[in-house]
């Protein structure tokens, strides 16, 4: 992969970080490697009656039942179609796992420490605080999701909120 | 196996040692004290004492010691029992657990605790056994006298190796040998005793040397298997027989012959206890409860990959390419995979009496401390649940007993007063209803008094209101910081708590409710659901959606005819079944499912029923009962309104349990808020049925 012109070295590798790059439209996304289970098709969810729409459902992975999540509805994109395409990548956030929904995996990045630029206070659908960052890679940008704040937040409503009911 | 793994199993032994003890102390009838029982409490004491002996606990030996010397006198009749004395032996048998534990994590037991508990009970054997010296019987004095210095004496020579009594026994060894042998003893230590002829000969040595190395020593002249060595502490049996009662009796101070003082008790017991536990090691072994729990979730894959290639076998079959051989194999395979999954759950479930069991010391203790009289009556004891849930229920259920002997049962005047039994009643009792086990908390005290909650509630700034539900005033117990006690005493009273166990219980997936009458009793309700368990399930049909009622909760199906169905109040449906109105739920409305069948004739109505009341269900389909494992939704994802829990079906996917009280609710929060935001043509149809 390159990592190419880089000033980096040695010794700078050891803060370099891996993500997974995947689209929603036209963006391009990317989470942090080590979050990542595995990826699989989306197929059999099975719906969940009264949960946000954006959650599609639940489905079994090899006997646990996972939570499935559609960040294209999530963040409000125009195109919502499931097709041989559709991917779901299985994540492990603060013990639990959940699957998210997205358009395609493309790869897998390494990215230095200096490519990795702060996120501007960004608006509505995705909250800044979401975000570790945005993510330069010679004419591309990705944007870093800082998959485990956004997966455990209460507007994500998958995780059991402080009040019972 | 290192030395750690055995502290483990003296640890364990030795707890469930300390719990038998004050099981039996607690059911000892002082008066008329069960020999057998007062036995199997020396017994448990004395094995104790071995055990820590062995692992060098010299507190905890030394306490047992002075516990088991006294537990001697009163199983031999010579120690007369009364209700205190019992009260000291328990608080021994909970200082002694201080020290077990103390031990297990490796700090010193409390000193002072230790020292106490000596001197009070050292102070019993003067007082009691003391009081007895001008009784005729020989054993008083040297009794009371022996106890002291014999028992430091005793336990300085377990606690160190040095001159410890050995016991060595010679078989078919002839005379010449046997001289030299016996020569060869002296040399190693002193010979305190020796007789028996050329068949066996017996030599008592108080020696500093280890067995091993006698035995060494002895072999150059005998075959090792002529010769027996062991400490005389744990194994005296050969002397045990003409030792037994004479040797206790007559056993005084000043002689401390080889066979009498140290063994003969020890030797008694040993032998009886023997083979009891054996028998237990052989009958259970301790296993983690991740390996079984990773068993079950194995055997849980097992089951639906069963069911998986059932499916495809019976589509074969619709084929007609069926083969008999391998319809046969299947339904062998489907047979032994469900006994393996029963068995393997089996292992997880413990009988309530784990619970229970502790019960009737914390009722004698707060009774005793409160002053009222209370008679504690178990039923069920022998209900499973499943083992992590019967951990979780003990605090909870703990403070709810607590809570009914302080505020619940009145003191014995008072209760007589009001021509109630002067002896209060608590009835702790778990059945298994449908899916949920029920446990109940039932006192026939002065009940709860609804106007001073709510006033009490007012006070504390909650809103309330006096035309609210019986239940739901209950319910106001269970708030932070509630509390009516008229005083905070220190068995309970201060409000926390209460809120502490509803939660505790709701954590579990449980639920708690309670049912009250005035100046006739509490009874408080626990319900748990069994999570780790399989489901007798009804698989039916909505839309193109499966979901999965647990077949405990239903009652029937019908065919619902359209003079059968009256609304109510607008929008709320009933239908009549033989006599009696039931809620309608219709299930496509409260869980949006589309394409559904919406016309109630055309749907089929089942008749289920939760916590006490019955609805009726409106659905498209009856698929058929089947064994579902349950799969918890809470794990990755959160608690849904309605649904209980998941299961994955014979294909892969995964169906939704439903749950039917919580579906009720649902439906009615969702009628609610569909009155303010008018959308319902489903309704038009009841209305239409109304006027008809």
């Amino acid at each position: 992969m390159s990592q190419a012109n880089s000033g980096a070295v040695l010794a700078a590798e050891a803060e370099n970080r891996e993500f997974l790059v995947f689209s929603l439209g036209d963006e391009e996304y990317a989470i942090d490697i080590l979050k990542v289970q595995e990826i699989r098709g989306y197929e059999n969810v099975t719906r969940i009656a009264n949960a946000p729409d954006f959650i599609k459902g639940v489905t079994n992975l090899r006997g646990v039942i996972v939570p499935i999540v559609d960040l294209r509805i999530k963040f409000h994109l125009e195109n919502v179609e499931y097709g041989g395409q559709t991917v779901v990548i299985v994540v492990n956030v603060a013990d639990r796992v959940v699957g998210i929904v997205v358009d395609g995996v493309s790869d897998v990045m390494t990215l230095t420490p200096d490519q990795i630029k702060p996120a501007p206070e960004f608006g509505v659908t995705l909250s800044s605080d979401f975000l570790s960052g945005l993510g330069s890679l010679d004419d591309r940008m990705l944007v870093l999701v800082d998959i485990d704040k956004l997966l455990t937040s209460e507007e994500m409503a998958l995780v059991e909120s402080t009040s019972s009911h | 196996m290192d030395i750690a793994d055995f502290f483990d199993t003296f640890f364990e032994e030795a707890e469930e040692l300390l719990s038998d003890m004050e099981q039996h102390l607690l059911e000892l009838d002082v008066d008329d004290p069960d020999s057998e029982q007062l036995n199997a409490i020396f017994r448990a004491a004395h094995s104790i004492k071995g055990g820590a002996g062995t692992f060098g606990f010299t507190v905890l030996q030394k306490t047992t010691h002075i516990l088991e010397n006294l537990l001697d006198y009163a199983r031999k009749g010579e120690l007369t029992l009364r209700a205190d004395l019992v009260d000291t032996f328990l608080e021994a048998k909970d200082i002694m657990h201080e020290q077990l534990d103390a031990y297990r994590s490796e700090e010193e037991p409390n000193q002072e605790a230790f020292e106490r508990i000596c001197q009070t009970l050292q102070q019993i054997a003067l007082d009691e056994i003391g009081e007895q010296l001008d009784a005729p019987t020989v054993p008083a004095a040297p009794a009371k006298a022996s106890l002291a210095p014999s028992s430091s004496a005793e336990s300085d020579a377990e606690a160190s190796d040095e001159g410890a009594h050995l016991l060595v026994v010679l078989l078919n060894v002839n005379e010449k040998d046997r001289i030299l042998l016996v020569e060869e003893l002296e040399q190693l230590g002193d010979v305190l005793a020796q007789s028996g002829d050329e068949k066996r000969y017996e030599v008592t040595l108080k020696s500093s040397d280890s067995a091993d190395d006698i035995e060494a020593v002895m072999c150059f002249i005998i075959e090792p298997d002529q010769i027996s060595i062991t400490a005389v502490e744990s194994a005296a049996k050969p002397n045990a027989p003409q030792a037994d009662a004479p040797a206790t009796l007559a056993e005084t101070p000043a002689a401390p012959a080889p066979k009498a003082s140290p063994q003969a008790n020890p030797a008694k017991s040993s032998a009886k206890e023997k083979p009891k536990k054996a028998a237990a090691e052989s009958s259970s072994i301790r296993v983690s409860v991740d390996k079984v729990d990773q068993i079950i979730n194995l055997v849980g894959e097992l089951i639906i990959t069963q069911s998986m290639l059932d499916q495809t076998v019976s589509d074969l079959e619709d084929q007609s390419v069926g083969n008999s051989s391998l319809q046969n194999g299947m339904s062998l395979l489907q047979r032994n995979a469900r006994d393996l999954q029963e068995a393997v759950m089996s292992i997880r479930m413990i009988p309530m009496e784990f619970v229970f069991s502790r019960f009737p010391r914390v009722v004698r203790d707060t009774a005793g401390k409160l002053g009222k009289e209370i008679e504690l009556i178990t039923e069920g004891k022998s209900t499973e649940l499943d083992k992590s849930l019967v951990e979780r229920i003990t605090d909870p259920l703990t403070h709810l007993v607590r809570n009914s002997l302080d505020h619940g049962i009145e003191m014995p005047d008072e209760r007589e007063a009001i021509g109630k039994p002067r002896v209060g009643k608590l009835t702790l009792s778990a059945r298994h209803q449908g899916g949920n086990i029920l446990i109940e908390v039932r006192d026939d005290g002065a009940g709860i008094d609804r106007d001073r909650l709510l006033t009490k509630a007012r006070e504390n700034g909650m809103s309330v209101s006096d035309n609210m539900s019986d239940d739901d005033v209950f319910q106001l117990i269970f708030a932070p910081g509630f509390s009516t006690a008229k005083e905070v005493t220190d068995v309970s009273g201060r409000g926390v708590g209460m809120d502490v166990v509803k939660r505790n219980i709701q954590s579990m997936g449980g639920r708690v409710e309670i049912q009250s009458k005035l100046g006739e009793g509490t009874n408080t309700r626990i319900v748990l659901p069994l999570t780790l368990a399989i489901l007798d399930g009804m698989s039916i049909k909505v839309g193109g959606e499966i979901f999965i009622l647990p077949l405990s909760t239903v009652l029937e199906s019908l065919q619902p005819s359209k003079d059968d169905m009256y609304a109510m109040a607008g929008d709320d449906v009933v239908i009549k079944v033989r006599d009696e109105y039931l809620p309608v739920i219709a299930v496509h409305e409260v869980l949006d499912v589309e394409n559904a069948i919406t016309d109630p004739t055309k749907s089929i109505a089942v008749i289920v029923q939760g916590e006490g009341r019955r609805y009726a269900m409106l659905v498209d389909e009856l698929v058929g009962q089947q064994q579902v494992v349950v799969k918890n939704l809470e794990d990755n994802y959160r608690k849904v309104p309605g649904i209980s829990a998941a299961t994955i079906l014979g294909d892969g996917s995964v169906a939704l349990i439903l749950d039917i009280t919580g579906l009720h609710r649902l439906s009615r929060y969702k009628k609610e808020a569909g009155k303010k935001v008018v959308n319902n043509h489903n309704f038009s149809f009841y209305k239409e049925a109304e006027s008809s």
